[in-house]
């Protein structure tokens, strides 16, 4: 293997205010390789590899590139040097064209292009690596795996000898991510250098020739992937042995607690987001919601939250502890709560959504009950009461209850989110990402809470996205393809595979 | 750099001086200093401006200024008539721009206010006893203002129509009303109502203690403490937090944003229609196209940097209201006609609006980086 | 009504169409930036004012003025001083990040304060209102192409009766458009309004367009402002404040040709007509409206006719904003300042 250095960095270290992303790393990148750089949220790799790319510049430390000290000041200077980066978060401008897209930023030589000879060489590119993408099509209009695949060809089409990719599969269906590994070896075979930001394991060993590994902003090792496994990456990832179980007891007398019946309902962009859904929820127990993300659950939480608007024929019963049963479709959430339904729901977009960033904990804790009283004014005292009791049963690390929660790490925004959420008594919980963002000790807190609220009665609903997490914490399985239902399995014994094919592969159209 | 041994690489490029970094939030004591030596500093610019144009040297500048703003009793209660219009409004558009609704349209709404006042005041001046009057027209500047601000309001709930076009549109609409009624109620074609029931002051605001304009600032105050607590502790003032910072959140807690929008528009606009009642029946008692003389905008600006506290609302209209009338004095004393305020206003708020900047980011230099890391 | 009132309305309204039209093309290459610049009728003060100045100080006291020479300085000078607006507005949104609401809006107090102060000034210096004249710069700005003005008969009056200010601003914008949509730059100028964080990666130095985008559009506009001063009022100075309208009225032409400077040219005329309505609808109309709305002299009514363009402004942004189309939309990141290193 052709062993030419790209890139060296000599003891990078890059601050964000208090905070030390990255201190002191040192590491080396080769052409003709697949380098993996393992880690866990918040280890600070993205930061890493965005000093490369020219988004983020060091505090400290050197950085060479095919030899020679380098200084990147902008992404413009990162492409000179042949360093192209694909984010997590595309960089495309979406009312362009793909063509539009790839010419970005480059100087033409005659001030205008001519969009013919562009799409030419796009189609050169794209035959040497096996890529399929039209020039003329709107970014606006692609699926997330083209929009993929246009960075990567816009990266190619710039002449990039070093590719570093932020966390590719996160989106990608299995069959795309399999499409895509074969890509990144044709890559290598071409001697190229390609860097792969992962925190999945599977994808270090299957796919990479070495992988370095960064704990809480500083390197710990590189290791030939050859000599790796699982064991050996994890704790060098996570410093400590940790236990990969969580507790799962059998559901007590499920209840019957939600009954979702022909559930369609139109996203913004008028597309159908979820097409005829039907489900029952229990007390009791954790149903897990597994699909490619952006396949209709946050709609379908959302509507159960009557956040969207529900198309005809569709019903949401929900049946309380004493016996009645009331429709939630049609219904705002402000009656849902004046119905006496006991609904909690931990919205994916934390900040978003489910807490007002520039409020501290007590006045986010009043966010569902304000309005309680005939008083026109607030009543903060109850509020302050929660955010003591949330902080202190949590564990939350902030200044004080009136800080703002932005200012708060991810980790403590989402316990002070389900804090709320469970503190309002819930009989039915759901939940969106949960752990999204989240390092494993915390998410094991996140974990427990929700296998605590299962144990107390309440029916709880996971939409996760770790597959290995929802075959171990949830009871059963519904999964979504394509805002479709596509089977409800039994969490302990449904293999992985089988979701992963039900996630992408409609039963119901396969065996019409 | 290091390595002097190799050839500088030909695609290395200079190494920047400094870069940026957000502040985490900086101690008050410190904002407010940064911010009072953008004044300072604006008040400098200011002074040598007029410097260039009158050769006063800037102590004698701030001197006749001074004496301007605050040299008689009567100049004094100018200067707080000045203060008490600008605040009314700030106050007013405090609510829509927590909100996130770009009002710009509170000129409109304090014509059709003052239209609306000058209107009774014409037409039941005499007929019905003051108080009821004052109350009657304070009520109506107050329901038309709101109208005139609903409009844009209801198509920002409803379709997302831009509010700041069509506020700004809505002003010359109000304008062109104004100078329709002005001619209607002309009776000697001089294009000008003059001063209303300047005989009886049927409908003129009363004199308390025989000052014109104590009352005005008393109804004033009233309004910014009041608002003051409707945006901290109301439930209503919760809500367009809660609006303004995410409407999905508000969606999220059963907030109907739409009513929110409307509500909160109403209020904002129908205190800056009060604006235009106290204009008409506490100061010109006359209506005109230049009844709200562009505070509406200066308002804006008032409430945005003011970020709707009512105490820096109230500091920077004091200190706007100085600038204006200490000019309005310089131009009086040198016969040069009285747009220099705008100039120094404008001069003014590019201080304050570059000083928050210093506020929210820090210049690290390199070599700086380097000694912080050895400490 | 008559053909002759009707050119004739079609002239006022071009000559009012090529003021905003300036003012529009120069904010729509701002806006398409990401920066809404609420400080246009400002900048257009300060190249209208400067512009004023420049030729008064060159033709006052100089009988031998030259009319081209006058007009070039006049036009220096208002580039000039509109590049400065521009630079201010950059450097206190691009560079320091203010709000651009506030920044926009606090240059319009300051422009319409410079140029008024300043215009009152020069009017007390040529001895009072309507008696300072620009004669010689105003003449030829004014003057039209020989010949083709009246060769052609009606054809000229509508088509060759203006100004050479009048067909450079259909130039201005003929480039913008060709600019925005078929070069590098336009591309690389279009992708920084709409996600500056992806032209930064893309290597576009996003500033450096902030900043020449604004520049460049505050020029254009200043130009609208001193075609006002020449043109439009004919070398004096118009203290009652009406280019503050037709500066808001540029902005609002932006939103209504979808941040197209190919739709600004008729749109501005179109505007032109609709401001000119009051003047050329017949008064047999007029004289019915008003008598349903009880006003007994017609001439009160125009007072409302004049809300017209304010009206049709206002139906037009609702039904834009009815319409969803994505390209017609403003560019995505518009009034948000750019950081590269936000978390």
């Amino acid at each position: 293997m052709n062993e030419r250095t790209a890139v060296r960095m000599e003891n990078i270290t890059k601050r964000f205010g208090p905070v030390v992303a990255n201190s002191k790393v040192s590491m080396n990148i080769h052409y003709g390789e697949i380098l993996s750089i393992l880690g866990e949220n918040g280890s600070g790799k993205t930061t890493l590899m965005n000093m490369l790319a020219g988004i983020y510049y060091p505090d400290e430390g050197d950085i060479y590139v095919n030899g020679e000290a380098v200084t990147i000041a902008s992404p413009h200077d990162a492409y000179e040097l042949g360093i192209g980066m694909i984010h997590q978060h595309y960089k495309l401008v979406d009312v362009f064209t793909a063509a539009e897209n790839i010419i970005l930023g480059l100087k033409g030589e005659s001030g205008t292009y001519n969009l013919s000879e562009v799409n030419k060489k796009v189609k050169e590119i794209c035959d040497r690596y096996g890529f399929e993408i039209d020039p003329a099509q709107k970014v606006y209009e692609m699926s997330v795996s083209q929009k993929q695949t246009l960075e990567i060809v816009k990266v190619l089409y710039r002449g990039a000898n070093i590719l570093i990719l932020d966390e590719p599969t996160a989106v990608l269906t299995p069959q795309e991510t399999s499409k895509l590994f074969s890509i990144l070896r044709a890559m290598r075979a071409d001697g190229k250098a390609v860097v792969l930001i992962t925190h999945k394991l599977n994808e270090v060993l299957e796919l990479s020739d070495r992988v370095t590994i960064l704990r809480k902003g500083e390197y710990i090792e590189t290791i030939p992937t050859p000599v790796a496994n699982e064991q050996i990456l994890t704790e060098a990832m996570v410093g400590e042995k940790v236990t990969l179980d969580i507790d799962r007891p059998l559901p007590e007398n499920p209840v019957k607690r939600l009954s979702v019946r022909h559930l369609t309902v139109f996203s913004d962009e008028n597309i159908k987001a979820l097409d005829d859904i039907s489900f029952d929820a229990y007390g009791g127990e954790i149903l897990g919601i597994a699909g490619i993300s952006g396949c209709g659950q946050k709609e379908l939480l959302e509507a159960i939250a009557g956040l969207q608007k529900i198309e005809e024929g569709g019903s949401i019963e929900y049946y309380s502890k004493d016996g009645q049963t009331r429709q939630l479709v049609g219904v705002s959430p402000r009656e849902i709560r004046n119905l006496g339904v006991h609904l909690s729901f931990v919205p994916e977009d934390r900040l978003g959504m489910g807490l007002v960033a520039s409020m501290g904990m007590v006045e986010n804790m009043m966010l569902k009950d304000y309005d309680k009283g005939r008083s026109p004014f607030l009543d903060r005292t109850q509020s302050i009461k929660l955010a003591d009791e949330v902080k202190a049963e949590l564990d939350i690390a902030t200044p004080s209850i009136e800080t703002p929660v932005r200012k708060l790490s991810g980790g403590n925004v989402q316990k002070v989110l389900v804090g709320r959420e469970i503190a309002a008594e819930p009989a039915i919980l759901m939940s969106a990402y949960a752990v999204r963002g989240l390092d494993i000790s915390k998410s094991y807190t996140i974990y427990n809470l929700m296998t605590e609220q299962k144990k107390k009665g309440v029916a709880v609903i996971y939409v996760g996205e770790d597959l290995d997490v929802l075959l171990a914490l949830a009871d059963r399985i519904l999964v979504l393809c394509n805002g479709h239902e596509n089977g409800i399995l039994d969490a302990r014994t449904a293999k992985k595979e089988e979701i992963g094919i039900r996630m992408t592969n409609l039963q119901k159209e396969a065996e019409a | 750099m290091k390595n002097e041994n190799y050839e500088i690489p030909r695609k290395t490029v200079k190494e920047p001086l400094f870069h940026l970094v957000r502040r985490d939030e900086l101690p008050v004591w410190r904002v407010w200093c940064i911010r009072i030596a953008a004044v300072l500093l604006g008040m400098l610019v200011s002074a040598l401006f007029i410097n260039g144009i009158t050769k006063l040297n800037p102590v004698a500048v701030y001197q006749s200024m001074f004496a301007g703003a605050f040299g008689t009793p009567g100049r004094i209660w100018q200067t707080l008539k000045e203060m008490a219009l600008l605040l009314c409004i700030a106050v007013g558009l405090a609510p829509a721009f927590k909100l996130r609704f770009w009002n710009v349209g509170a000129e409109g709404q304090i014509l059709i206010g003052g239209l609306v006042t000058a209107a009774m005041m014409i037409s039941f001046g005499g007929k019905i006893p003051n108080a009821i009057l004052l109350v009657l027209m304070f009520i109506l500047a107050a329901l038309c203002g709101a109208v005139w601000g609903l409009i844009p309001a209801y198509f920002k709930s409803k379709y997302k129509t831009n509010e700041t076009l069509f506020t700004l549109m809505m002003n010359y609409v109000a304008l062109q009303l104004v100078e329709f009624f002005v001619d209607i109620w002309d009776k000697k074609q001089s294009h000008s109502v003059g001063v209303i029931n300047a005989q009886t002051r049927d409908g003129w605001m009363p004199y308390l203690g025989g000052q014109q304009f104590l009352l005005m600032v008393i109804i004033v105050a009233l309004l910014t403490v009041g608002m003051y607590f409707y945006l901290k502790n109301s439930k209503q003032g919760y809500e367009i937090t809660v609006v303004g910072e995410s409407e999905n959140t508000a969606r999220y807690a059963g907030i109907s944003v739409s009513r929110v929008i409307l509500r909160t528009i109403a209020i904002s606009a129908a205190i800056c229609g009060i604006a235009g009642y106290l204009e008409v029946t506490a100061v010109s008692h006359t209506i005109s196209s230049l009844t709200a003389g562009g505070r509406g905008f200066t308002a804006i600006i008032v409430a945005w940097l003011g970020k709707f506290n009512p105490i820096a609302m109230t500091l920077i209209t004091a200190l706007l209201s100085f600038m204006s009338r200490g000019a309005n004095q310089i131009a009086s004393d040198f016969n040069f006609n009285k747009h220099a305020s705008n100039i120094l206003i404008g001069i003014i708020l590019f201080f304050i609006l570059g000083s928050e900047f210093f506020i929210n980011y820090r210049i690290v230099f390199r070599h700086h980086a380097k000694k912080e890391e050895e400490n | 009504m008559t053909l002759t009132s009707f050119i004739a309305w079609i002239a006022a309204a071009i000559t009012f169409g090529t003021i905003i039209m300036y003012g529009s093309v120069g904010e729509i290459l701002t806006e398409k930036a990401g920066n809404l610049n609420l400080g246009v009728p400002g900048i257009m003060y300060l190249g209208a004012i400067a512009s004023l100045a420049g030729a008064f100080f060159y033709e006052n006291g100089n009988p031998d003025a030259v009319p081209w020479i006058s007009a070039l300085i006049a036009i220096v000078c208002a580039l000039i001083a509109s590049f400065l607006g521009g630079l201010l507005y950059s450097f206190l949104t691009v560079t320091l990040r203010a709000n651009q609401n506030v920044t926009g809006l606090t240059l319009t107090i300051f422009g319409s304060g410079v140029a008024n102060f300043f215009g009152g000034s020069l009017v007390k210096l040529s001895g009072g209102v309507g008696q300072i004249s620009v004669s010689a710069a105003s003449s030829a700005v004014r003057s039209t192409i020989p010949f083709l003005s009246t060769a052609l008969g009606r054809v000229s009056e509508i088509l060759f009766s203006y100004g050479f200010m009048a067909y450079l601003a259909i130039i201005i914008a003929v480039c913008a458009h060709y600019f925005l949509n078929r070069t590098h730059v336009g591309l690389n100028l279009r992708a920084v309004g709409e996600n500056p964080a992806t032209a930064d990666a893309a290597g576009i130095n996003v500033t450096k367009y902030k900043y020449t985008a604004t520049c460049i559009g505050a020029m254009i506009e200043g130009l609208g402002g001193m075609y006002y001063v020449m043109d439009y009022v004919k070398g004096t100075w118009d203290t009652g404040g009406g280019l503050e309208a037709l500066g808001w009225l540029a902005v609002a032409l932006v939103i209504f040709t979808s941040w197209k400077p190919r739709n600004a040219i008729w749109g501005a005329y179109l505007f032109g007509f609709c401001y000119w309505v009051y003047l050329y609808i017949p008064s047999s109309i007029f004289a019915k409206l008003a008598s349903m709305l009880g006003a007994t002299n017609t001439t009160y009514m125009q007072n409302l006719y004049q809300m017209i363009p304010y009206l049709v402004t206002i139906i037009v942004l609702i039904l834009v904003s009815k319409r969803k189309r994505r390209e017609n939309q403003n560019p995505a990141s518009l009034g948000v300042s750019y950081f590269r290193e936000e978390r």
